[in-house]
C-alpha cells in the first residue's frame, strides 16, 4: 500500500474505532457484570426488545406493502398527492411524535377531556388505554417507521415486469391471485430490506422508550452509564444490542442481494394504472390516508398548536441561540462528513484494494448501529486519550489542559461522523458512479491537466449530490438524540435535547417549538426525495 | 515515406498478462488506419497505449519520429496531442454542445474559440445546437458531437474506440462515411479499432486484422479481403470457406477438378488450403460441374446459398433474388478466380 492508500485505510479504521471497541468486549465479557445483568435486567431488555421487533415489523409492513400497492397499481382520487404526501412521517423523530400522542391522549389531553364532557364521567370512571406503555411504542414506531417500507416496496413493485404480472392474469389468476402469488414473491426480498431498516431504527430508539418508560437496551445502557456510573456494564449492554443489531444487518445484506436476482429488466412500457371507482376508490384512499394523518398531520397539528400556546418562546433570545448552535454544530458534522466521503469515495476509486474495500465498509457501517452504541464505544477510547494528554502535559508543561477530546465538541463530532458516514458516503458514491472513468479519459485527450479534470468535469457533476449528502447529515445530526445526550459537553444543548428535557419535566408543550424546528428543517430532505422520485417518473414516461 | 504513427515491436503487459505482443505498424499523414479484430485481441488495450493511459513494457511508439512512449519513458496523455473518441461518447452531461466541444481549446482566443465551434458545428451539421444539453440528443448526434469536440484542438492524431457500436446497423453506415469524409477534409491521421469489418471497408485507407495480441497482416481493405497472407485473416474478412486441394507442377487439385492460375504458377507441390469466397462461384445450368443446394438465405437483392460439392464439402455461392432456388436442386457451376489464395495445409492453425 502506499502511504496516500495507507492514510485513507487508518482514517477508515478510525471511523469504525467504536464499532471495534463495542465489539470486542463481546471478545472480552466480563462474566460477573453478566451474570448479575442477566439475573436483573437482560431478560426483560431481551424481551421487550423481541415484542417491539415483532410488533413494529407487522405493522410497519402491513402499512407500508399496503400503501405502496394502492400508489403503484391504481388511479383513485389524490394518489398523486398521497404518493409524497406518504413520505412525510420521515420528517418526524419517532420521540417527537411521542410526545405530541402523550399531550393528546393523557388524562390532561384534550381527547380524554371530550370523553369526561360528553359522558359526565371523571378520572378512574373509564377506560382508556394508555399511550406510555409498550403498545403506544409499538403504535407510534409504526406511524414513523413505515415510509421505510412503502418507499423500497413501491420501488419494487414498480420495477416488477408488467409481463409477470399480465401473464399471470392471461392465465386465470384474479387481481388478488395475482398479488399474492406474483407480485408479493418478487418484491419480497425490497419488503425484507425495508423491515430491516425499519427494525434498526427500533433498536437505536432511545427518546421514545425512555418518554414510555419501556426498558430496553438503549435505556438500560443509558441508565447504567449514568444512573450506576458502570461503564463495562454499559459496555457489555452496548455489546448485547449490537448482536441484535448484527443479525439485521446480515438479513438485510441477504435480502438485498436477493432482490438483485429478482430484479428484472423493466421494459419501456409502463404497467397501466388500474382505475378505481366507488367503494373501491374509497378503501384505497383511506389506506393511503390513514398513516399519513397518524403519522404526520395529527403530530404536526400538534406541535403547531403547542407553538401558538407558547408563542413566547419564539421571542426568546435564549432559543435563537440554542436553533444556531444546532445549525452550526449540524453544519460542521456535515461538512466533515461530507469531505471525509469524498476522499475516500475518491480513494476506493482510485485503489479499488481489498483491504481498503473492507475499511470503507467498516466506517459505513455507522448509520446501522445506535447512537448510545456509538456513544459508548467512543468515551472509553477517548478518555484514555485524554488521561495520556492530561498525564504528558502535566509532566512536560506542569498544567492540566483538561478533557480535550471527551469533554468538547470533538466528541460529538466525531460521533456524529461515525453514525452519519454512511449517509454521506452512499450520496457521493452514486454521484461519483456517473464520472465514468472514460470521463476523465476524454478530459486527458483533449489536453486537461488532473487539476482541470477536477474542477471542470467532477465538481460540477457533484455539486448536487454534495449539497444532498450535506442536508441529509444536517437534518440527521438535528434530530439525533442519544449520542449528544450522552457526549455533549456541560451546558451545551440542541434543540432536540432540549425538546428532551422539557417533555422529561411534564412540560410537553414547552417541547413545541424546538420540535417544530427540527420537523420544519427535516421536511427539506423529504422534500427532496419527493421531487427525485417524481423526476424519475416522469423520465421513465409514468 | 514520412510516417507520422510508428509503432515497433510494442508489447504490452497487464497485470501479468501479455495483452500485445511485439506488434509493429506504421501510419501515414493523413491517413486512416484500423485494426480489426475479436473482442479480446488487445486492440483497445493498443489503442489506450498509443493514447498514454497504458504504459507499454518494451517496443516503442512514436509520433512525428518523437518517441512517446517506451519502456523507459511514457509522456502524459494531455501533452501527446491526439484525440480520441470513446465507444460510450463520454460527452460531459453537465456542458452544453458548445462547451463541451470547446473543452480542448479554452487556452485559444476567444473570437478563434467562437469560430472553431461554428466551422465544426457546420461540418457535423448540427449547427443551431449550441446551447443543447447532450441528454437532449439522439446517439448518432451525440456521436458527431463527440467527433467535434476530439476534432476540435486539430489533434495531429485521431483515436477512435468502437465509434459505432452503440447505434444500430444503419446509423452505423452513414456515420462511417460522414466521419471518414471530415477527417479527411481536416487532413487528421486516424486509427479505429473495432470488430464490425463494414466499418473498416468503409473508413479504412490501411487495415490489419489482430489475433492474440499479434497484428497479422496491415494493407489497404481490397488487399486484406482479396490476398490474405495469413489463414485467420481470410477467415475473418469476408464470406468465405477454406477448401483442401493439392498443388501438383503449379496445378491446383481439389473437389473443382484442376485448375491453373498465375497465382500459383511458382507454388512449390504441397498439401493446401485455398480460400473460395461467394464470388469465385458463378451458377451456370449448362455447367457440367455440379452441386447440391443444402441451404439458402435471402438478402434481398440476392440469395446467398450454401453448396454441396461432389466429396461433401460446401461452399457459399451468391444467386439472383427472383428467381430462388430449392433446398435439394442440383446446380450447375463455374469456379472463376480472381485472386487463388492458397495457405500450406501443414501450417494449418484455424480455430474449430
Amino acid at each position: 500500500m502506499s502511504r496516500g492508500t495507507l492514510l485513507l485505510f487508518a482514517v477508515a479504521v478510525l471511523i469504525g474505532l467504536p464499532l471495534i471497541v463495542v465489539a470486542l468486549s463481546l471478545l472480552n465479557p466480563q462474566w460477573d457484570i453478566l451474570a448479575h445483568l442477566w439475573q436483573t435486567v437482560i431478560p426483560e431488555y431481551i424481551s421487550h426488545s423481541l415484542i417491539l421487533l415483532v410488533c413494529v415489523g407487522l405493522g410497519v409492513t402491513v402499512l407500508g406493502v399496503s400503501t405502496a400497492w394502492c400508489i403503484s397499481q391504481y388511479d383513485f382520487p389524490g394518489w398523486r398527492y398521497l404518493s409524497w404526501g406518504l413520505l412525510l412521517p420521515l420528517a418526524m423523530p419517532a420521540y417527537i411524535t411521542a410526545y405530541t400522542y402523550t399531550g393528546l391522549l393523557d388524562y390532561a389531553g384534550p381527547v380524554q377531556q371530550l370523553i369526561r364532557d360528553l359522558f359526565n364521567v371523571s378520572i378512574g370512571d373509564y377506560w382508556f388505554p394508555n399511550i406510555r406503555s409498550l403498545a403506544g411504542a409499538v403504535f407510534v414506531l409504526c406511524v414513523v417507521l413505515y415510509p421505510y417500507v412503502y418507499l423500497i416496496t413501491r420501488a419494487a413493485f414498480m420495477q416488477q415486469s408488467t409481463a409477470a404480472f399480465e401473464s399471470a392474469r392471461t392465465l386465470g389468476a384474479g387481481s388478488l391471485k395475482s398479488f399474492w402469488r406474483v407480485a408479493m414473491p418478487l418484491a419480497r426480498p425490497a419488503i425484507a430490506t425495508g423491515v430491516t431498516l425499519a427494525l434498526m431504527e427500533t433498536l437505536a430508539d432511545y427518546g421514545t422508550m425512555e418518554y414510555f418508560g419501556v426498558t430496553v437496551f438503549t435505556t438500560g445502557i443509558f441508565r447504567t452509564w449514568y444512573g450506576i456510573g458502570d461503564a463495562q456494564g454499559a459496555l457489555q449492554l452496548s455489546a448485547l444490542l449490537l448482536i441484535f443489531v448484527i443479525v439485521l444487518i446480515m438479513v438485510e445484506r441477504y435480502s438485498r442481494r436477493r432482490a438483485r436476482f429478482y430484479q428484472q429488466r423493466s421494459s419501456n412500457r409502463t404497467p397501466q394504472r388500474r382505475p378505481l371507482k366507488g367503494w373501491r376508490a374509497g378503501l384505497a384512499s383511506f389506506i393511503c390516508w390513514l398513516p399519513v394523518v397518524l403519522g404526520f398531520l395529527i403530530p404536526a397539528s400538534q406541535l403547531l398548536w403547542w407553538s401558538v400556546e407558547k408563542s413566547d418562546i419564539w421571542l426568546e433570545a435564549s432559543f435563537w441561540v440554542l436553533t444556531g448552535n444546532t445549525l452550526w454544530l449540524g453544519l460542521l458534522a456535515a461538512c466533515i462528513t461530507v469531505l471525509l466521503a469524498l476522499w475516500l469515495a475518491y480513494g476506493r476509486r482510485r485503489h479499488p484494494t481489498r483491504p481498503l474495500r473492507a475499511a470503507i465498509t467498516l466506517a459505513g457501517m455507522g448509520y446501522a448501529i445506535p447512537g448510545i452504541v456509538i456513544a459508548v464505544g467512543l468515551l472509553s477510547p477517548l478518555a484514555w486519550l485524554d488521561h495520556q494528554l492530561i498525564a504528558a502535559s502535566k509532566w512536560l508543561f506542569g498544567m492540566n489542559p483538561g478533557l480535550i477530546f471527551s469533554g468538547t465538541v470533538i466528541a460529538l463530532l466525531f460521533a456524529y461522523s461515525v453514525r452519519f458516514l454512511s449517509v454521506s458516503l452512499q450520496t457521493v458514491s452514486s454521484g461519483l458512479e456517473q464520472i465514468t472513468p472514460q470521463m476523465d479519459d476524454s478530459a486527458r485527450t483533449l489536453g486537461a491537466s488532473g487539476r482541470r479534470i477536477l474542477w471542470k468535469v467532477h465538481l460540477p457533476l457533484l455539486k448536487s449530490p454534495l449539497l444532498a449528502a450535506l442536508i441529509l447529515v444536517l437534518v440527521d445530526v438535528m434530530k439525533e438524540l442519544p449520542a449528544t445526550l450522552v457526549l455533549r459537553p456541560f451546558d451545551f444543548n440542541t434543540l432536540a435535547v432540549r425538546a428532551f428535557e422539557m417533555a422529561s419535566d411534564e412540560r410537553l408543550a414547552d417541547a413545541g417549538p424546538p420540535a417544530l424546528m427540527i420537523v420544519a428543517v427535516g421536511l427539506i430532505p423529504v422534500m427532496m426525495l419527493s421531487r427525485a422520485l417524481r423526476n424519475k417518473s416522469i423520465k421513465t414516461g409514468d | 515515406m514520412s510516417t507520422l504513427l510508428n509503432l515497433e515491436s510494442v508489447s504490452i503487459e497487464l497485470s501479468g498478462n501479455r495483452i500485445v505482443d511485439q506488434l509493429s505498424l506504421s501510419l501515414a499523414p493523413g491517413d486512416i488506419g484500423c485494426l480489426l479484430g475479436p473482442s479480446g485481441c488487445g486492440k483497445t488495450t493498443l489503442l489506450r497505449a498509443i493514447a498514454g493511459f497504458n504504459p507499454v513494457s518494451s517496443g516503442k511508439i512514436s509520433l512525428h519520429n518523437k518517441v512517446v512512449s517506451s519502456n523507459s519513458m511514457q509522456l502524459a496523455t494531455e501533452k501527446r496531442n491526439i484525440g480520441m473518441m470513446f465507444q460510450d461518447f463520454s460527452l460531459f452531461p453537465h456542458l452544453t454542445v458548445e462547451q463541451n466541444i470547446r473543452f480542448g481549446i479554452e487556452d485559444w482566443s476567444q473570437s478563434e474559440q467562437e469560430q472553431r465551434v461554428k466551422e465544426l458545428l457546420l461540418r457535423i451539421d448540427l449547427n443551431g445546437y449550441q446551447k443543447r444539453y447532450p441528454h437532449e440528443l439522439s446517439g448518432g448526434q451525440q456521436q458527431r458531437i463527440a467527433l467535434a469536440r476530439a476534432l476540435a484542438p486539430r489533434p495531429q492524431l485521431m483515436l477512435l474506440d468502437e465509434p459505432f457500436s452503440s447505434l444500430d446497423a444503419e446509423l452505423r453506415e452513414i456515420l462511417a462515411h460522414d466521419v471518414r469524409h471530415l477527417l479527411k477534409e481536416e487532413n487528421i491521421t486516424a486509427l479505429l479499432v473495432t470488430h464490425d469489418q463494414q466499418e473498416a471497408f468503409a473508413m479504412a485507407d490501411k487495415a490489419g486484422v489482430m489475433y492474440s495480441g499479434q497484428l497479422l497482416q496491415w494493407e489497404t481493405p481490397y488487399e486484406l479481403y482479396h490476398e490474405p497472407t495469413h489463414e485467420l485473416v481470410a477467415d475473418f474478412i469476408g464470406r468465405g470457406v477454406l477448401l483442401q486441394g493439392e498443388v501438383k507442377e503449379h496445378k491446383l487439385h481439389s473437389a473443382f477438378g484442376v485448375i491453373e492460375h498465375d497465382d500459383i504458377k511458382n507454388h512449390p507441390n504441397m498439401q493446401v488450403n485455398f480460400l473460395v469466397r461467394p464470388d469465385d462461384i458463378v451458377l451456370n445450368k449448362n455447367s457440367a460441374m455440379k452441386a447440391i443446394v443444402v441451404g439458402k438465405g435471402f438478402r434481398g437483392s440476392h440469395y446467398l446459398y450454401t453448396l454441396e460439392l461432389s466429396d461433401t464439402s460446401r461452399v457459399l455461392a451468391v444467386g439472383p433474388s427472383h428467381q430462388p432456388l430449392n433446398d435439394g436442386a442440383t446446380v450447375g457451376i463455374d469456379v472463376d478466380f480472381d485472386h487463388l489464395v492458397v495457405f500450406d495445409a501443414s501450417l494449418c492453425e484455424l480455430p474449430d
